[in-house]
This record gives structure tokens, sequence and C-alpha cells, in this order.
């Protein structure tokens, strides 16, 4: 950078310019578009390998190395995108199951009405969904208004704080998804075979224990197909935080990938990076079922 | 269950039908509060005095003179525009769903008869990319069609939708096909068909109930599409999802939310019948991977 005196006509100023031959000397010795290797895995932005030995040699308390770590923006996201995984999966399982049993329990008549309102959750756009939820609970909204007269503190605000902000998203998580798990679990119910039911209820077995030891075992493959399928949806969950506003407070993995796209500063190799890095965790967590396949697979007889 | 053996216990049979009722009204209750909201004016929906006003609209009485307006919705469609996006929505799904079921059918059909190991490596492929978030397969995307300057058209879009969605219809195709016994397709070829006059004539005409099934989840993926269409079209040219999401930022300043909460509700509506009239198609369609796993 250079001072350079622009004389006008009526008075000179002096600004400051880009100095051409210092920036094609920098160019020289440190050129663009150089071959990078790995660095953009490394940098700040991503797995920031500098940064975390450089705070675990500072932080004196566990507590204090989690709380640097959580700055650096990836691990930030890694941390939000994980704890919505692993708190929405659950929750919708539990939840589903019961929804369905005290479905399964009501008239033939009400049924499909049930099945059908139990659905729109699901199937509405996520974004549309949030947007739904984001505006009841907004300061003004139905939601958001009454908890601010529950709580008697007019300046409550879901949107204020970084713990609310993460309730909101997670409850909006097991809004969307646990109609699947209902609509499976519901479905696997109607193959339940009554024999076993009969047989639990001459020995004794009272109404839990027949769904503690004979409903849940058999619901076991369900289950375990509704948590792949819930991982898989948690690990790419990105338009509740688009329509929650929620940026500032919580990110996830794929909102940090849209981030670096959108807008002007198309960060392709930022974007690239943590890309690959979604895709190896996505790759990790499926391991089992690949290995599921591959059994089927050949007991197919091929 | 059979339910003769059901002796009812009534405390547990009102247990489980409030708890039934209860989860209706949070599954339920958001859609008709906006719908009904949706033909308020804003002093009403976000209602800071009494949340009663958003049910009976008293502000709407005093600005507009009547309970119900429908100035969200001219703002919507015809000040904002809305329309157009509606048509862009109408075109990338109906072509991303007739292509990808097209290229679907065939794929799924000749993976389901392929005894070649490939067959394996192809669908564990598929489910791999099954399984990754649409938006990192995006960031792999823009810098080509920028270079190509192919960028912010529906055309690319559609492509790339197709795409993203192939490894879900062939999948799902595929493990439809199965059912199908081969005995119907060999005793074809075994009169004289070849195995596309097969797949014509003995195929075709049994394999619509599996494609409906299909088409209807393509139709949800391209539809309900934020990451794709928000990356990849110019903001001319923009579906109905990133088109609402386009709205927060300038309805927020100018004061007319009540745009975007008529802009959601119009995107509501052709999902309610979609759930309406396929209901069971969806449910058979959600549960096929689990009984078959």
């Amino acid at each position: 950078m250079i001072e350079v005196e622009n004389c006008g006509p009526f008075k000179c100023e002096t600004v400051i310019q880009a100095d051409p031959d210092a920036t094609a000397a920098l160019r020289e010795s440190a050129p663009l578009g150089k071959y990078n290797a790995l660095k953009t895995y490394t940098n700040r932005n991503h797995l920031a390998f500098d940064e975390l030995s450089d705070i675990w040699s500072t932080s004196e308390t566990l507590f204090d190395f989690v709380n640097g770590v959580y700055n650096l923006p990836f691990y930030k996201a890694l941390f939000f995108t994980l704890t919505y995984t692993f708190l929405v999966a659950p929750s919708v399982l539990i939840l589903g199951l019961f929804i369905a049993l005290g479905v399964n329990r009501l008239p033939q008549l009400v049924k499909g009405p049930t099945i059908f309102a139990s659905l729109l959750p699901m199937i509405v756009t996520p974004l549309i969904g949030s947007l739904i939820l984001f505006w009841m609970v907004d300061a003004d909204g139905i939601i958001g208004a009454t908890l601010q007269l529950i709580f008697d503190n007019p300046d409550l605000s879901l949107k204020a704080s970084a713990p609310l902000t993460w309730i909101m998203l997670i409850i909006y998580g097991i809004w969307h998804s646990t109609p699947f798990a209902f609509v499976v679990f519901y479905a696997g119910l109607q193959t339940v075979p009554s024999d076993t039911l009969e047989a639990a209820q001459i020995d004794g077995a009272s109404r839990w224990q027949r769904v503690r030891f004979v409903i849940v075992p058999y619901m076991m493959p369900l289950a375990i197909f509704i948590l792949l399928m819930q991982l898989m949806d948690g690990l790419r969950v990105f338009e509740p935080i688009v329509g929650f506003s929620a940026s500032a407070k919580a990110t996830s993995l794929s909102w940090i990938i849209f981030n670096d796209l959108f807008g002007n500063a198309k960060l392709y190799g930022s974007a690239a990076a943590t890309s690959m890095l979604t895709i190896i965790f996505v790759c990790i967590i499926l391991t089992p079922v690949l290995i599921r396949t591959w059994r089927d697979f050949n007991r197919k007889g091929i | 269950m059979a339910s003769s053996f059901k002796n009812r216990a009534p405390l547990l049979t009102w247990f489980a039908t409030s708890m039934v009722v209860l989860w209706l009204l949070i599954a339920i209750g958001p859609f008709i509060w906006t719908v009904w909201g949706s033909f308020k004016v804003q002093g009403d929906f976000f209602s800071k005095a009494d949340w009663r006003n958003a049910i009976y609209g008293v502000m709407t009485i005093v600005e507009t003179g009547d309970s119900f307006t429908g100035d969200g919705y001219h703002g919507a469609w015809i000040e904002e525009e809305f329309w157009f996006n509606v048509l862009n929505t109408a075109v990338v799904v109906f072509f991303t769903v007739t292509i990808s079921l097209t290229m679907g059918t065939l794929g799924g059909y000749a993976l389901a008869r392929s005894g070649f190991r490939y067959a394996f490596w192809l669908l564990i492929l598929a489910l791999i990319f099954r399984a990754m978030p649409h938006i990192t397969l995006v960031s792999g995307y823009l810098l080509p069609f920028f270079e190509w300057n192919v960028w912010g058209k529906l055309s690319t879009t559609i492509v790339v939708l197709v795409a993203i969605n192939q490894p879900f219809t062939l999948w799902m195709l595929h493990s439809f096909f199965l059912n199908i016994p081969k005995d119907m397709d060999e005793s074809a070829m075994v009169d004289g068909c070849t195995r596309f006059q097969a797949f014509r004539h003995v195929i075709i005409p049994v394999m619509w109930p599996g494609v409906i099934t299909t088409g209807l989840f393509s139709f949800l993926l391209a539809y309900n599409d934020f990451a794709i269409t928000s990356m990849l079209l110019s903001s001319e040219n923009q579906t109905m999802v990133p088109r609402i999401a386009s709205f927060l930022g300038s309805v927020r300043e100018q004061g007319n939310v009540m745009f975007a909460v008529a802009a959601v509700v119009s995107a509501i509506v052709p999902l309610f019948f979609l759930v309406l009239f396929f209901q069971r198609q969806i449910v058979s369609g959600l549960t096929a991977g689990a009984v078959k796993g």
C-alpha cells in the first residue's frame, strides 16, 4: 500500500492505493492459485489442527478446552449437528411408537383422518414448516406471546438466546420427523402376530408387559430402519436453520457449505472441503448398513 | 391385532385417546392457525395485545372493514409476482418427475434382472449418494456451471434434481421390480419376445403402483427442495421455496410479512391435496424400505 497524492482542480487529497510494483513482487513470491495440498482442510475454518493444539496447550480445564473448540466454526457446526441428530432420533422413535400404539386403539372410522393429519408435518416443505413454527414462536406470535405471559417477562425471546434456539430447532425436528416413525411403526403393528399376543396374555402378561416383551422386540428391525433414516436426515439438517433465521446461534455442516457458496464471495474450496468432511461422516455412520446390504445381496444367491 | 381379546380398560383408552388428540393438535394445529391467520392483517396475526385478535380479526375489521381479507394473497401473487414462481415450480417438478421416472424404471428393471456383480456396486453407490446431504453435491456443480454459462437456468436445475433424485428412484423401483416374478418376463421371452418387448408388454402393465409411489416421492423431493434451487437459480428465475426465503429478507423491512404468510399457505395447498388423494401410496412407500429390510 502506498500513499498517493491525487490533485484535482480544487484541492489535493491523499489516498491510499495499492502499489502495483509491490503487488507484482508479492505475486512473484506467493502466487495465487498455487497448489494448496490439504491446507484448506486444516485451516481455521475446517479441522483447525493448529488452533486445536493451541487451545489444548493454553486452556487449563476441560471446560476451557471445550469452550475454545466451540468457537471454531467447523466444530461449532459439528456440535450442533450431532446434538440435533442424537436428540431428535431417539425422541422420534419413542414418540412415534406411542402414537402408533394409541392410534391402533382408535375405532376404524377415525384412523384414516388421523393418519392424514399426522402425515402433514413430514410432507410439508421443511423450510415452510419451520417458517410456520417460527411465526408462531415470534415475540408477537401466539406461542411466543403466551410464553412471555406465562413467565411474565416481556423481553423473553426464543430467538435471542442460544439454548432456546437449539431447543426450538430440536422441537421442530421432532415435530417434522415423528410422522415418519409413526407411519412405519403403525404399519408394523398391523403385522404383529396375534397368536403370540394371545399366548402372552394367557400366560398372564399385563398390557404393559405385552408391549414390552412382544411388540417392542417385534418392532426392533423397524426401529433400526427408522434410526438410520433419522441419522441421515439429522446429518443434513439445514432448512430449519434458514427458516428460523437461527444461523447466529446454531449452524450445521450443511449450513456452512450453503453460507460459503451463497452471496458474492464464493468460497468453492472451503465449501468443497466441508462437503468432503461431511461425506466422510455420513459414510462412517452408514457403514453398518452397507455391510448388511452386502450380506442381503449375497443371500439373494447371485 | 385381533380386537376380540382386548378387554378395554377405560382409563387406558382414555389416556391413549387423549394422547392421540394432543398429537393431532401439535401436528395440524400450526397449519390451521397459519391458514386462518393468512386472511388477517399483520396486526392480528402478530398480535401483541391479545392472541384472540387473530381469531376474530379485530384489526382486520378496523383496517379493511371485513373480518377476512385477501390482501396478503393479492400482494404476494400479483404485486410480488408469485404466480411466476409457481409456474417455474410446475415446470421444474413436471420435468424432474417425468425424466427421473423414465430413467428409474428402465434402470431399476435392469438392475433387478441383472446377475452381474456390478449391479450390487451400482446400488451401493446409489445408497451412499442418497445419504449425502444434497448441498454437498452442489459445491462441486457450481463452478463448472458458471464456466459453461448454464447457471441460473431452469433446465440446469432440472438436470441436477434428476441426478439427486435418481439414486432414490433406482432403489425404490429396483426393489419393486424384484417383487415382480422373474417368470413373467421369462415366459414372454420363451414365447419369442425380445427383452424390450417383454418389458413393454408384460412388465409395463403391472408396474404402475410402484411407479406412482416412486413418482410421488420424486415430486416431493423436487417440490420441497430448497438447497439446490436456491443455489442454482438466479433471482429472476426462482421456484416457490427459494422465493419465499428471499421474501423474508425484503418483506420484513416493508412490513409485509403477510405476503410471505400468504405465499407459504399457497405452497402448502398442493401438498395438502397430494396427501389427501395419495395417502395410501405415501404410507406404502414409506414402509416399503422397512418391511423389505
